[in-house]
């Protein structure tokens, strides 16, 4: 294909802004989910993300509820606006996971859950008369908690990241980082990314699906400060006459936003401001797609297997 | 007045004193006797025998223990040359010893330090305590055995007197591994709960937490180590002061930095440094003194005449229960050697007596059948001998009566005959 220089102003660019147009009436969905053992700070986290109450401890749920037993799936939903855009934003918890005395297969609810977003996906699509606008409930991202030993992954974390990195864009973050002193941290992550390439674990931003370089060369610098370690906070407090959010303690205040304290700020910026869209797009064109390539190939046509799913859901 | 020491300490001079004495009040002496010095006296014998005292760590790996071990008794006991067992990666709960000698004032303290890597980070943790229990037991098991060899004198004591047990800092509560693994050890060792890296928790989740596992340990009925009350104001207060506090929230660290030109041992943050000795950043100067300081010897006499006497009497209401030595112990258990062997001869010479009656029984009875089958079989003899002499009574009177018919028909036969040649001779005249 060659290219033509225009004679004058067509007005091609103003496709930009009537995209922009579509997407902030129709608005969007976005679907994260979070995964680690209880009390990692990962309902706090969240509702530190989207500046709002939107996990499940802040829709009624305390904070003494007991351990499930088993894995338990619990999504919850809100829609959220911001500068005229609007945003369904979902979050999927799995209280109960790595709780128990035996763990063994504690990721097998998930896996089953996300392939039965999928599933339900494949569903309309196949339709003869589709929806207009399908509705996507299928994971973008989830957000695996890292307990902060500051020795290495624990095996059960291997096992659940191996089992789910194929299926679902997953984006491990170190919780509860004011444990570790700065050169605890940068130790740690070290070792933990090392472990995880020795066990073969691709993270988001896969390094197979770098477009072009200016693509590489971002995630690489992305991929260098991962895993993210993060603390999470609702509280403000009043730091050099700013509020801040933070944590108090006895011997200073933690600040959640402060690149030197955490990186909170840098997993913010790149999950919402810089990949949000992107993540979107990889669950779509990759995870999906292999997903529906395999059941096509594996039933030699499309038999449904479960139609029931059995996850809450509570619209606002 | 005479004032005579004996083994009794009764003072004789004036009934109401000898009265007095008898109803065991104290009394004042006249004068100086010198057994105040007797504190002194096993003091002195103690320090030159030295002490031993046995710690067990408990916990997921990565929750601070090594370093708290080595801020507690100011030693490097994990160092770099020699790492402790979180840094390396096990497969399955393994119960590791490290013993050091630690001197200090004169005294010396053989410390001994059980180390658990690999308890509760595998996938499956169930059955991860039993290791731990295992050990527990087969250390009051040797002492037992020490304790009931005839020759003492050396009586190594390695039980296990205190076990840290480290919950994670999740804010929430316990976890069930937690729980489990408490109710299994509270009546076999001392347990103390501790919050591990405490300074992940701001004061008020911190107060939150604790009311939170004090309540879960009431619920499950744990038996953590008790603060015995002592009698004295000072010592009560500081007790009270523990129990608030408990289970107590530590911070661990060996590496000393700079705070207001004061240098303490801490963990520097980029927003401050949380100092270990610092009453209000960690309970750490609460744990240390109450393990070292103030309850090192109430902890081994807990162990000694609580928890080994519990192990200790179920071990050997087990054994006599059978009747049959069935522990596979190499000593001799219940009483003195001489005892011991006077029962034994007694119950070899029953067993020997019940035998011989029962031989005896049997071979009765065997005789008794035998006669009945001699009786029987002469029975039987007898009838046949009958039955045949009947028989041939019978065939003897046939034949009688079948040589009679003969007779008769050859009488007959005979006369016919003679008629025949009568009427023969009739006929030719």
């Amino acid at each position: 294909m060659w290219g033509s220089t225009l004679l004058g102003y067509v007005g091609i660019d103003t496709i930009i802004e009537q995209m922009r147009k579509k997407t902030m009436k129709t608005g969007f969905d976005f679907n994260i989910m979070v995964v680690g053992q209880s009390g990692l700070g990962k309902s706090t986290l969240v509702n530190t993300l989207f500046k709002s109450q939107v996990s499940r401890r802040s829709s009624g749920w305390s904070r003494d509820d007991k351990i499930p037993k088993t894995v338990e799936i619990k999504s919850v939903s809100h829609v959220i606006e911001e500068g005229g855009v609007k945003m369904k934003l979902t979050v999927i918890d799995t209280p109960g996971f790595g709780d128990q005395i035996n763990n063994e297969n504690c990721w097998e609810p998930i896996s089953k859950y996300i392939n039965e977003q999928y599933e339900k996906f494949l569903k309309e699509e196949v339709n003869i008369a589709r929806k207009k606008r399908i509705p996507d409930t299928r994971v973008h991202c989830c957000l695996y908690f890292i307990s902060p030993t500051g020795h290495s992954l624990r095996q059960l974390d291997v096992e659940f990241m191996k089992h789910l990195g194929r299926a679902v864009n997953i984006i491990p973050v170190i919780a509860k980082a004011d444990t570790l002193t700065p050169e605890e941290k940068t130790e740690f992550k070290q070792r933990v990314r090392k472990e995880l390439e020795v066990c073969g674990i691709e993270f988001y931003p896969q390094k197979e699906f770098d477009e072009d370089m200016e693509d590489k060369s971002d995630n690489d610098k992305i991929r260098e400060a991962m895993p993210f370690a993060v603390v999470g906070s609702d509280k403000e407090y009043q730091v050099n006459g700013k509020r801040v959010l933070g944590r108090k303690t006895a011997w200073g205040i933690v600040e959640v936003e402060n690149p030197n304290h955490c990186e909170f700020s840098l997993l913010r910026d790149f999950l919402i401001r810089s990949h949000l869209q992107d993540l979107k797009e990889v669950t779509h064109n990759i995870h999906y797609e292999t997903y529906r390539a395999k059941r096509l190939n594996d039933n030699g046509g499309l038999h449904p297997i479960s139609s029931s799913s059995d996850t809450q859901e509570s619209n606002l | 007045m005479l004032i005579k020491l004996s083994s009794n300490f009764y003072f004789t001079g004036g009934h109401s004193r000898y009265e007095a004495f008898r109803k065991g009040l104290q009394r004042n002496l006249e004068g100086y006797v010198g057994f105040a010095n007797l504190p002194n006296q096993v003091y002195r014998k103690s320090v030159k025998r030295g002490f031993e005292f046995t710690l067990m760590v408990v916990g997921e790996s990565g929750l601070g223990k090594s370093t708290l071990i080595n801020s507690l008794f100011l030693t490097d006991l994990y160092s770099k040359d020699y790492p402790g067992p979180s840094q390396r990666i096990k497969k399955t709960v393994q119960v590791e010893q490290s013993k050091v000698l630690i001197k200090e004032g004169g005294v010396q303290l053989t410390l001994t330090i059980v180390d658990t890597p690999g308890f509760g980070d595998a996938v499956d943790n169930s059955n991860c305590w039993q290791p731990v229990i295992n050990y527990i037991d087969s250390k009051c098991e040797d002492f037992l055995n020490a304790e009931s060899r005839v020759n003492r004198r050396q009586m190594p004591d390695n039980r296990v007197h205190c076990c840290l047990y480290f919950i994670a800092p999740s804010g929430h509560g316990l976890k069930p591994l937690d729980i489990e693994f408490m109710k299994r050890l509270h009546d076999k060792v001392n347990v103390i709960p501790l919050i591990a890296k405490a300074d992940t928790l701001t004061p008020e989740e911190c107060q939150l937490f604790k009311k939170q596992i004090m309540k879960e340990i009431q619920e499950h009925k744990i038996k953590i180590y008790e603060f015995p009350d002592t009698e004295e104001d000072e010592d009560s207060k500081l007790i009270r002061k523990i129990k608030e506090r408990m289970p107590l929230a530590v911070v661990g660290s060996n590496v000393v930095v700079e705070v207001n030109g004061r240098k303490v041992r801490g963990r520097q943050y980029p927003w401050g440094v949380a100092e270990v000795e610092n009453g209000e950043h960690c309970d750490f100067t609460v744990l240390r003194n109450m393990l070292i300081r103030t309850h090192m010897q109430d902890l081994k006499d807990v162990t000694n005449n609580v928890h080994y006497e519990n192990y200790r009497s179920k071990k050997l209401a087990a054994v006599t229960c059978n009747g049959v030595d069935t522990s596979k112990s190499k000593g001799q258990l219940t009483k003195s050697p001489l005892a011991q062997m006077e029962e034994e001869r007694r119950e070899h010479v029953m067993k020997m007596k019940k035998m011989e009656t029962e031989m005896e029984q049997v071979f009765e009875m065997k005789v008794k059948e035998k006669k009945q089958k001699l009786k029987d079989s002469e029975a039987e003899l007898e009838r046949r001998h009958e039955q045949m002499k009947r028989n041939l009574e019978a065939q003897y009177k046939e034949l009688e009566e079948k040589r009679r018919q003969f007779e008769e028909e050859k009488a007959n036969w005979e006369a016919q005959q003679r008629i025949l040649e009568q009427q023969k001779l009739d006929a030719s005249k």
